[in-house]
Order: structure tokens, then sequence, then C-alpha cells
């Protein structure tokens, strides 16, 4: 039990930490290819600028996100090796896939993003910055694939090692104790495999999340050159180009596919809905409750409830039930694996299939109020720049927006990482769903102690990444963009080949 | 020859692709507390500035492309080697932060602090890897269920130390012969003056390294007895580090560059030959050993992989090179360097 704790804090802690960094990366890759889209088109210098600050808080947060994604490549093996037998097949191809597709492309084109100012064109430049966003793309659907595949499995058979030979074994077998090492998945169909039940809705959603992390930052910082009053030109410039971005990211992420992931839940993982809605009852009306506490013991949720409208949200009309866990996993599901209990016993056996029902409940209530407060708070500044009032800052309301719009920076970051523990937590137990159990999956020859080494370690080695990355951020954010605003730091041979901006731009 | 040959010769190559390109940034760090002027340390700095990361990514695609090809190995050997390899994470990832953060601050105790965390990681790294190594030749013990039965301490045998620090002089020469390459006036003939002497050191412990070997791990010598040619390959990877000082001499540091390439490529032949077919060799109990059949996923998920690779390699190699092609030369230090 230990073991399963230690190497499943570990793995969380490290993927955490990682996972701060790769949606700014993702996000701000897009701002830069935006940037240096319209600097090529207008031919304004100030464009040029913006590309080349941003391009330098992309450089730290790309390389923290690189030096803690290694990690990751590697914990698969370490923590979780009877998990790396059994999926190897599938799973692992699709971190092969990344690793060829992904990471090649975005590392190697960093180096012409970050250092070839002067050693390429513009034109060559543009393309590096297109192909680092690319790739940092591509590693997002690879990784969310083989997750999805967790989720969702699909395009697969079970085969068992038996005397040195395998055999595939029927469908709807169920793993048991004597399977684990000998038992394991293997392909059927790649492309089955690729796009699972939920691997486009889960894609949609993490990059749309990834979007909002980078856009929200542009914002956060040039709200804080307004309110200082420092920078004015590029502030106002970067906040347009920032406050656009976050505004369709977030639009499309609360508007539509956050909805469109929680219907492929229903559908695909019913007992991780009702967890997440605090559901136990199945009844006519499901009611939503907007926000509470779950007591597992009394099977009872209290806070604010909107009768009908989770029915309505899942299923477009108020009156068809939502299943609760009450009746979660199905009996059916049940009896495959105890095929002698009898009812009272199944409903004994039932609360071990179900995750921490309360955790999930609040991780996931933490990401749908910080998005809908994400929402409201685009609206307003929209509104604000609609009136021409976003940048009177001499303006009371404007400051405030301003302040809070500084602060909005942390918003996706939570969001994010609550939106990964309801799903991950909301699998529980299972590790493959519905085919492996994380307990079952770990390393054996591992022992608790090693996992705690290295969990300290990594906490220390953490907690200095960290507060490099903060210091270093504020003194990069301090030290604001170079150059007068509308001076230039171009090479001087890129000038030639950009026309000089009209007087109209 | 069947897919899990194929698979066996593209993990090697991914492996060789990161030695001989991580090698020579782990190199450089190995030598970087040897250069005391700052200029000069963020000059050694800068000439892999562009690059390591890319050279690391050979790391992560080789990692991947053993989980997908060889699952049993992939889960053995890094459960296996629990703590070895969260030590090796650990120092690239200090690496990493080294090369990021140094030059960011102008304080002597600042620069000071991530040159030794840049210098240690390198080397602990290296060393790590050759540990690592070290223990795949000598086979470790593996039960019946292919799990790892030693401990962390049992990988510190004094062979797989040695072959520790083998690693650690290879890429360390490696390095001061990509350093003598990109930079010029000083620094160069500085690194210059070290390079025979790097050679020297690492040919005499390249050969007690041999000797041991066959010594410690004796199924070495009855294999090499099975395929005689290996020795030829040996042969060749002696003549081409003795060519590294003929070029130096003369001063084409590109060829000597090459030569050191070409020689990290046949001593990783070397060990694919030699180890062919085992994945992880089982000592004592030999039948436990992983092989490339026994480790493998399925043919379906092999061939898969291979179109991907087909596909994928190719480019990658491409714009890799056309990478190295844009920042050939000698390294300069600009507003963009690190």
């Amino acid at each position: 039990m230990t073991t399963e704790i230690l190497a499943r804090v570990q793995f969380a802690f490290t993927i955490m930490f990682h996972y701060i960094y790769p949606p700014l990366s993702i996000g701000l890759g897009v701002v830069l290819v935006m940037m240096e889209a319209l600097w090529l088109k207008t031919g304004n210098p100030k464009f040029h600028n913006m590309a080349r600050f941003w391009t330098r808080i992309f450089a730290l947060t790309f390389a923290i996100g690189v030096a803690t994604g290694i990690v990751m490549e590697f914990e698969f093996g370490t923590n979780w090796a009877t998990y790396s037998r059994f999926v190897g097949d599938i799973f692992g191809s699709a971190l092969a896939a990344e690793g060829i597709f992904a990471f090649f492309l975005e590392s190697g084109f960093l180096a012409i993003l970050l250092f070839g100012w002067n050693k390429v064109g513009p034109r060559l430049h543009f393309f590096a910055t297109c192909m680092v966003c690319l790739g940092a793309h591509f590693s997002a659907i690879w990784i969310v694939v083989a997750n999805s595949w967790m989720q969702t499995p699909a395009g697969y058979h079970l085969e068992k090692l038996v005397d040195g030979k395998s055999v595939r074994l029927p469908e709807g077998h169920v793993v048991g104790p004597d399977d684990l090492g000998t038992v394991r998945a293997v392909i059927d169909d790649f492309w089955a495999m690729v796009f699972n039940p939920s691997s486009v809705e889960r894609l949609t959603h993490v990059l749309l999340g990834c979007w909002m992390a980078g856009a929200f930052l542009v914002v956060s910082i040039s709200a804080y050159y307004l309110l200082r009053g420092r920078h004015l030109e590029f502030a106002k410039s970067s906040m347009r180009v920032g406050l656009a971005f976050a505004a369709v990211s977030t639009i499309l992420q609360v508007g539509f596919s956050g909805s469109q992931t929680a219907e492929g839940v229903v559908k695909n993982q019913p007992v991780k809905l009702a967890a997440m809605e605090g559901v136990f009852e199945t009844q006519q009306y499901t009611p939503m409750t907007l926000f509470g506490w779950v007591d597992e013991q009394k099977r009872e949720v209290s806070g604010p409830k909107v009768p009908g409208l989770l029915s309505f949200l899942v299923y477009k009309n108020f009156k068809t039930p939502v299943v609760g866990l009450n009746d979660l996993p199905t009996d059916d599901f049940l009896k495959k694996r105890y095929p002698d209990a009898i009812p009272e016993e199944l409903a004994k056996i039932r609360p071990g299939y179900w995750p921490k029902v309360n955790f999930t409940f609040q991780v996931y209530h933490i990401m749908i109020i910080v998005g809908t407060a994400l929402l409201g708070l685009v609206v307003v500044a929209l509104f604000f720049w609609w009136r021409g009032w976003l940048f009177r800052i001499d303006f009371i309301w404007t400051r405030w927006l301003l302040v809070a719009l500084v602060l909005s920076v942390l918003g996706p970051q939570i969001a994010n990482q609550a939106g990964w523990f309801t799903a991950e937590i909301g699998r529980q137990p299972w590790i493959v769903y519905e085919i492996l159990k994380t307990s079952e999956s770990l390393s054996k020859a591992v022992r608790a102690e090693e996992i705690l080494a290295s969990l300290i370690l990594f906490a220390l080695v953490y907690i200095l990444l960290f507060s490099l990355f903060v210091y270093t951020l504020t003194r990069k954010i301090q030290h604001g963009p170079d150059g007068e605003e509308d001076s230039e730091e171009m090479p001087e041979s890129w000038k030639s080949v950009i026309r000089k901006p009209s007087l109209t731009d | 020859m069947d897919l899990n040959i194929v698979w066996y010769i593209l993990v090697g190559v991914l492996f060789t692709g990161y030695a001989v390109l991580d090698g020579f940034d782990l190199g450089v760090g190995a030598l970087h507390l040897f250069v005391k002027k700052d200029e000069h340390r963020r000059l050694m700095l800068n000439s892999i500035g562009p690059v390591w990361d890319g050279n690391e990514v050979w790391l992560v695609t080789g990692g991947g492309a053993l989980f997908a090809a060889f699952p049993e190995a992939y889960a053995t050997v890094f459960s296996g080697f629990y703590l070895a390899f969260m030590l090796l994470l650990v120092c690239l990832i200090f690496r990493a932060v080294a090369i990021e953060f140094r030059s960011k601050e102008p304080w002597v105790w600042w620069r000071r602090t991530w040159d030794f965390a840049f210098s240690i990681s390198s080397i602990l790294s290296s060393f790590l890897i050759g540990i690592a190594m070290g223990n795949l030749v000598r086979g470790i013990p593996l039960g019946s269920d292919r799990e790892y039965q030693g401990t962390f301490f049992d990988l510190l045998n004094p062979y797989s130390l040695f072959f520790g620090c083998t690693t650690v002089l290879l890429f360390a020469m490696h390095g001061a012969i990509y350093v003598s390459m990109k930079t010029e006036g000083d620094l160069q003939n500085l690194v210059r003056g070290w390079i025979p002497r790097l050679i020297g050191v690492f040919l005499a412990f390249y050969f007690l390294f041999n000797l041991y070997t066959i010594v410690d791990a004796e199924w070495v010598l009855s294999t090499v007895r099975a395929k005689p040619w290996v020795f030829a390959v040996v042969a060749m990877n002696v003549l081409i580090v003795l060519n590294i000082p003929r070029e130096i001499s003369k001063g084409r540091e590109f060829y000597a560059f090459l030569s050191s390439c070409i020689g990290m490529c046949l001593m990783m032949m070397t060990f694919g030959l030699t180890y062919f077919p085992y994945m992880v060799r089982s000592n004592p109990i030999l039948e436990n050993s992983l092989t490339i059949y026994n480790a493998a996923s399925s043919q379906k998920t092999l061939g898969i992989m291979l179109i991907i690779a087909v596909i994928g390699v190719p480019i990658v190699l491409a714009y890799t090179a056309s990478i190295y092609w844009i920042f050939r030369g000698k390294t300069t230090l600009t507003k963009h360097s690190y």
C-alpha cells in the first residue's frame, strides 16, 4: 500500500511540476507565431520587438519544460514496470512517435528561434518559429492520445504468455492476479488506438487549456506594465494580441469544449462523471451541485443544488436521469468479477470501484469555477476594449480590471492542474480503464524507501527550480522589452528584406 | 533479417546518436572547470548552446523507442536501476538548468556555483551512463519474472565503476575535440594542448577496459571467438582514435572531430555486435535473460513503428544536419548567448 501511494505521489508530483511549463510553451508558441506573422506582414518594428521579448520568456518556460520532461519519459519504466510490460505494445508507440515527430522538431528549430536572429533571414526565422510551435502541438497530440487510450482503451486485444507462446485471450477477459506479468495488451488497429473514443475531445480540451495558459501570461504581464505605466506602447500591442487570443480560447473552452468533454465522460466513464458531480442516487431531474462537500460515508452532498440542471447539461433535457454511484459500476460488471456474490455483497464491493469521490468532486469544481471566472473576466475586458476604456489607466475601474488581469495568469494554471487531477483521480482505481488497476501496475523491483528517496530528491530540486524560474521571470519582466518603443533591434541584414512600415500602420 | 533485428539496430542507432552527440556536451561539461576565464567558460557553454537540447532528445526518443519495441527491457532496466536512473535524471536536470541560468547574473558566486553544478552534473551523468552499460555487459541478476533482484549497491561493482571512469574520459576527449573545433585563439590553444594527453589516458583506459571485460565478463571472450570480426571493429576504432592527434596537428579540427564521432560509433557497434541478441543479460541465471525476441512487442507494433521511423527519421536527420550547418563555424558571444 505505501509503495503504491509513494509511487503515485512521486509520479503526480513530477508530472504536476512539469505541467506548469508545456502549456505555457504551447500557448506562447502560438503568440510568437502571431507576432512574427504580424511583423512580416506590416513591417512594423514594434511587432519585432514584441516577438523578441516574448521569445525570451518562451525560452525560459521551454528550458524548464524540457529539463523536467525527460524525467517523465522514463518514469513509466521506473515506477510502473508492470504497467509498462502490460501496455508497451501500445503506449510505447505513442511515446516513440512523440519523440520522433515532436521533440526533435521542437528542440531542433528552437536553436534557430533563440540563437538564429543573426544567422538566418527573417522568413526562415519565422518558419523556425512555426516549426517549434507545431512541434509543441504534436507533442501534446501524442501524449494526450497515449493518456486517452488509458481512459478509453480501443483497437487492442489481450494476450497471455503460456509456456513461451502468446495466446490470444477472448474479449472481456478479466485480468486476475496470476495474469500480471504474463498478460499484455497487443495492438489490433493503430488508428483505432490513436482515435480512441476520447482522444479528439480530450486533445481539444487540453490544447485550449494550453492556449489559455500562454494567452493569460501575455495578458498578465501586459496589464502589469500598463498599471505601472511602463513600456506603454509595447504593453498595449501585446495586450491586444494576448487578450484576443485569450478571449477566443476561453470562449471555445468554456463554451464548447468543456461540455463536449463532459458528455464524453458520461458515455465512456460514467463512474468518473458521477464522482465529479457527486451523484449517488439515480433520479429523474438530476440536480447539479454548484459547490459543496461530499460525505462519502452517508453518500450525501451538501451545497446549493439546481434541480434538473445536470440532466439538462448531459442529455439536453431536464428529465433523463444521470446514473449515480449507487448503481455504478453496473451489476453485470461486478458479477463478471465476483460471479458468486449475492446482491447485498455486490453493494458492498461496489465502492471499491469508485474513485475518491469528494476529491474528484472538489478538483472538478475548482476547474469549473476558475474556468467560469476567466470567461467572465474576458467578457468584461472585451467590453472595456470595445468601449475604448481598456487603456485608460486614469480610470479607476480600468485599474481594477488590470489588477484582475495581472492575477489572471494563475487561473489557467489552477484549472489545468485541477482538470488533470479530475481526469486521473477520477479514473481510479484503474490505470487502464476497467482493465488494469493502478495497484497492480507497480515495479516489483522497487522498494518504498527508494521511491521516498527519489521523491525527496525531486522535491528539493524542483523547489530550487521553481524559485529560479520565478526569480528569472520577474527579472525579465522588470527588465522589459529592449530598446525604445519605436527603435529597432533588428539585424542590419534583415532590414532590407522587410519593407518599411507605411504611415497607416 | 526480421523486425526484431531491425529494431535492435534502430534502438542502437538512437542510443549511439545520443552517445555521439550528447557525448561532446557532457565532455564539454567535464572540462568546464579546467578553463578558468569567465569569457572562455561562456564560449564553452555557447559552443554547445544551440545544440545540446536537441542532442538530449536522442536519449528521450531512444527511451521511447525502447519502450515501444522492447517494453520488457524498458521495464526491467529502468525499474532495476531505479536510484541510479533517478540520479542520472537529476544530473541532466541540473545540467540543463546550469546552462540556462549561469550567465543570467554577473555575480562571481552565482557563476561559480552554476559552473560547478554544470561540470559535476555532466561528469556524474557520464559516469552513471557508464555504470549502467557496465552492468549490462556483466549481466544483472534477473528472476524468472524478469525482474531485477539486486540492490542499488550491487550496481556499483568495480567493473562497472571502471566502465564509468572510461566513459567520463571518452566524453571528455570527445568534448575537447569539439571545443577545439568550435573556438579560436587562446581557448582553442589551451584545449588543443590537452587533446594528446586525453587521448593517451583514454587509450590506456580503453586497453585496460578491454582486458578487464574479458576477465570479468567471461561470456565476452567466447562470443568474440565465435565472431572474430568484432576484433576488426575494435582495431578500426583504435586506428581512428590515433588519427585524431594527426588531424589536430595539421589543424584540421573538423576531421579530428569526425574521427572521434566515428570512433564512438564503432565502440557502440562493438557493444551491439557482441551483445546481440540479448537486450539484458541475466547473471548468474542466463535463461532469465531478455533477448530481442522475448522482450519485444508484437510483430504488428514493430511493423507500425518501422513505418513511423521510416517517415520520421530522414526528416529528423535532414533538419538536424541543416541546423548544425546553420550554426557551423566558430562560436562567438552575442547578446543572445548564454
